[in-house]
């Protein structure tokens, strides 16, 4: 069965997103695969900032992956996935998917960029989150900057050892391999207070893991200002949940999916509501609220008109309550 | 009291290209500040015409305003400057640019890259050249003098770091009486700190946590205006004495409605696909009051704006001394 038989409908989170076909498939490790993406008519795919994901549709559902290349003008884009057979069927979809599969994915999407200020970045990933510190050590290579490295993962399952250890040279000065805690303990104790002036600190893996990092470099004198984790969807407002909304004026009820904004269902049922960004901070799409408190998402009203619930913003703000009633 | 006769064509489709394109800033009779930003290429109609399919925006004015530039960078260098940490953000925002250009006049402009090669042809300037990416030597001037060459908008290139927004690189020769040599450098709110009421009603930290939510690739924009006397592109700082001192006599010259501009700028708002700096340009369009009498509509809305304008935000866009005079001169008083 091919991926695009399980997508009848073009998921909101990949909505003006890339329709991409499997290009290519290889084995990193037992338990990870990557997966090679290209337009089904070649050509260049939108540039990327190093450590950004993609977020790819697999039937009803989404999940964000890593990209593992530079970014730079690139016709093709790679993602790694773990196979995790409890999760929610995301990476087992992703390791069924075969060459000549089509796939709907993100444009893709950043949030765990490179500071541009760097003087030095040290890049410390744990098992499959070396797929965003590979991009970042791809693009030091390539843009001139210097970065090392420290990749703890079980003994010979590591996935992009290889790649890794072919970037070494005048930009990727060191790579600094770990399989147990021990050893990562001590190499990342001795980092932290070696590192240049001016170095920046990125981190994934496993949430754990990067917290337990963070820590230590804080403890070390280390500014949050040059520390960095990954962290998946913190730039995008989540789905929301589902709620019904009434229409005092028109007397009609309408259901509000998730994943669909208010703004969109009142267009679907012929309303016009006049509205500019639809991103929560022009202020055009405002509407009156009579009954029912809304979930305020947007950067246009005070916290003091957010408090006191007569308005809301419908392209990005959702419902606290099961019904709202707007004066509309 | 003087009486005017305004020449009003019966039939817009007669009206000259530069009043048709024009982009028309006021949507009401009043006229306050405001984030008013939506996305960017999108066809907006005025009751002239239509403006803003294109990102970037050439016109009849191209060549010349291309060779006024010129002239300024060649006396002002402050004018034109690239923080080494900008470096990639400027070549970013040079593919960006030259690739919407040649997509948007296929008939006058084209580019191809293989690699990091890239080949710009740019047919309004009989030019055909080859260069490098990162390569900062294989374009005349480097890359961002090259980009200034290309398009009539001021470029202005905003760094992403620490959750706030720096102005870490640009060019600017058309700036409307502030001096970019003295903001390079600043942040998002410090650039703002002059600007009366956008502190207070939080515009300012509103539009910084939007544009940090930009994703790359998306593209917004927004209008500004102000006003200026001649057509005179250059009001930076820097030349106000140049242009200053005819701020306090255009009030009672007979000539001001051909004197007198209307200074639109289209500001374009970009999250660039590979550094991800934000890309900020600034086109200016200059329109003089004869010509906006020309549109009924467009007459009696400006001149409504202009009496209404509170004190602090006509003192602030240095029309205070003259504004009276405008709006007499729009309403036919």
């Amino acid at each position: 069965m091919t991926a695009i038989a399980l997508q009848p409908q073009v998921h909101p989170a990949v909505e003006g997103g890339l329709h991409l076909e499997v290009t290519g498939i290889s084995r990193q490790t037992e338990s990870i695969v990557s997966i090679t993406f290209a337009a089904p008519e070649g050509g260049r795919l939108p540039s990327y900032v190093p450590g950004s994901h993609l977020v790819v549709q697999y039937g009803s559902g989404v999940n964000a992956y890593s990209l593992t290349g530079s970014g730079n003008a690139p016709s093709e884009y790679t993602i790694s996935v773990l196979r995790v057979d409890e999760g929610a069927g995301g990476s087992v979809a992703m390791h069924r998917l075969s060459v000549g599969d089509r796939v709907n994915v993100s444009r893709p999407r950043s949030a765990f960029a490179p500071a541009s200020t760097a003087s030095h970045h040290l890049l410390v990933a744990a098992g499959i989150g070396v797929t965003p510190i590979l991009s970042h050590a791809r693009a030091a290579v390539e843009r001139g900057n210097t970065a090392s490295m420290i990749y703890v993962h079980r003994p010979d399952a590591g996935a992009h050892v290889t790649e890794a250890r072919e970037l070494l040279g005048p930009g990727l000065t060191a790579l600094v391999e770990c399989t147990s805690r021990d050893s990562f303990q001590s190499v990342l104790a001795e980092a932290l207070i070696t590192q240049p002036l001016g170095t920046h600190l990125y981190v994934c893996g496993p949430v754990v893991f990067m917290d337990a990092v963070l820590e230590e470099a804080r403890s070390q004198g280390w500014s949050s200002a040059r520390l960095h984790s990954e962290a998946f969807g913190a730039t995008e407002l989540d789905a929301g949940e589902p709620f019904t909304v009434h229409l005092a004026r028109s007397g009609v009820s309408l259901e509000v999916p998730a994943g669909v904004s208010l703004l969109e269902t009142l267009e679907s049922a012929g309303k016009t509501i006049p509205n500019m960004c639809r991103k929560g901070i022009c202020g055009e799409c405002v509407l009156p609220v009579l009954r029912g408190a809304p979930q305020h998402r947007d950067l246009y009203l005070s916290d003091q008109e957010k408090a006191e619930n007569t308005t809301m913003m419908c392209c990005v703000s959702r419902s606290n309550d099961p019904e709202l009633e707007l004066d509309l | 009291m003087s009486s005017t006769i305004i020449e009003t064509d019966p039939d817009a489709t007669l009206l000259p290209e530069r009043i048709r394109r024009f982009p028309f800033p006021f949507a009401n009779d009043t006229y306050r500040y405001s984030a008013n930003v939506e996305p960017a290429t999108k066809d907006a109609p005025t009751e002239a015409g239509s403006w803003g399919t294109h990102l970037v925006d050439i016109d009849e004015h191209y060549l010349d305003e291309l060779a006024e530039r010129a002239k300024v960078l060649e006396r002002d260098a402050s004018r034109v400057n690239v923080l080494p940490h900008m470096r990639g953000s400027v070549w970013d925002a040079l593919i960006t640019l030259l690739s919407s250009m040649a997509d948007d006049y296929p008939d006058t402009m084209s580019f191809h890259r293989a690699g990091n090669i890239c080949r710009w042809h740019n047919g309004l300037q009989n030019l055909d050249i080859e260069f490098t990416v990162g390569d900062d030597s294989s374009l005349p001037g480097g890359p961002m003098r090259f980009l200034g060459s290309q398009i009539q908008d001021d470029i202005i290139l905003l760094d992403v770091r620490e959750d706030t927004l720096w102005l870490d690189a640009g060019l600017v020769t058309f700036a409307a009486d502030w001096s970019f040599g003295f903001d390079v450098g600043m942040n998002f709110t410090e650039i703002h700190h002059p600007v009366p009421r956008v502190n207070e009603e939080r515009i300012v930290s509103r539009a910084e946590q939007f544009l940090l939510r930009l994703q790359p690739g998306e593209q917004f924009r927004r209008t500004n205006w102000t006003m200026t006397i001649g057509r005179r592109l250059d009001t930076s700082t820097e030349t106000y004495p140049e242009w200053g001192p005819d701020r306090s006599t255009i009030a009672d010259d007979p000539a001001l409605p051909e004197k007198l501009h209307l200074r639109v700028e289209v500001q374009h708002l970009i999250r660039l696909p590979h550094s991800g700096a934000l890309l900020f340009l600034v086109r200016t369009h200059l329109l003089p009051l004869s010509d906006i009498a020309r549109v009924p509509a467009w007459r009696e809305r400006m001149g409504h704006v202009l009496a209404e304008l509170p004190d602090d935000m006509a003192a602030y866009k240095g029309i205070i001394r003259y504004r009276k005079a405008a709006s007499d001169w729009l309403l036919g008083r």
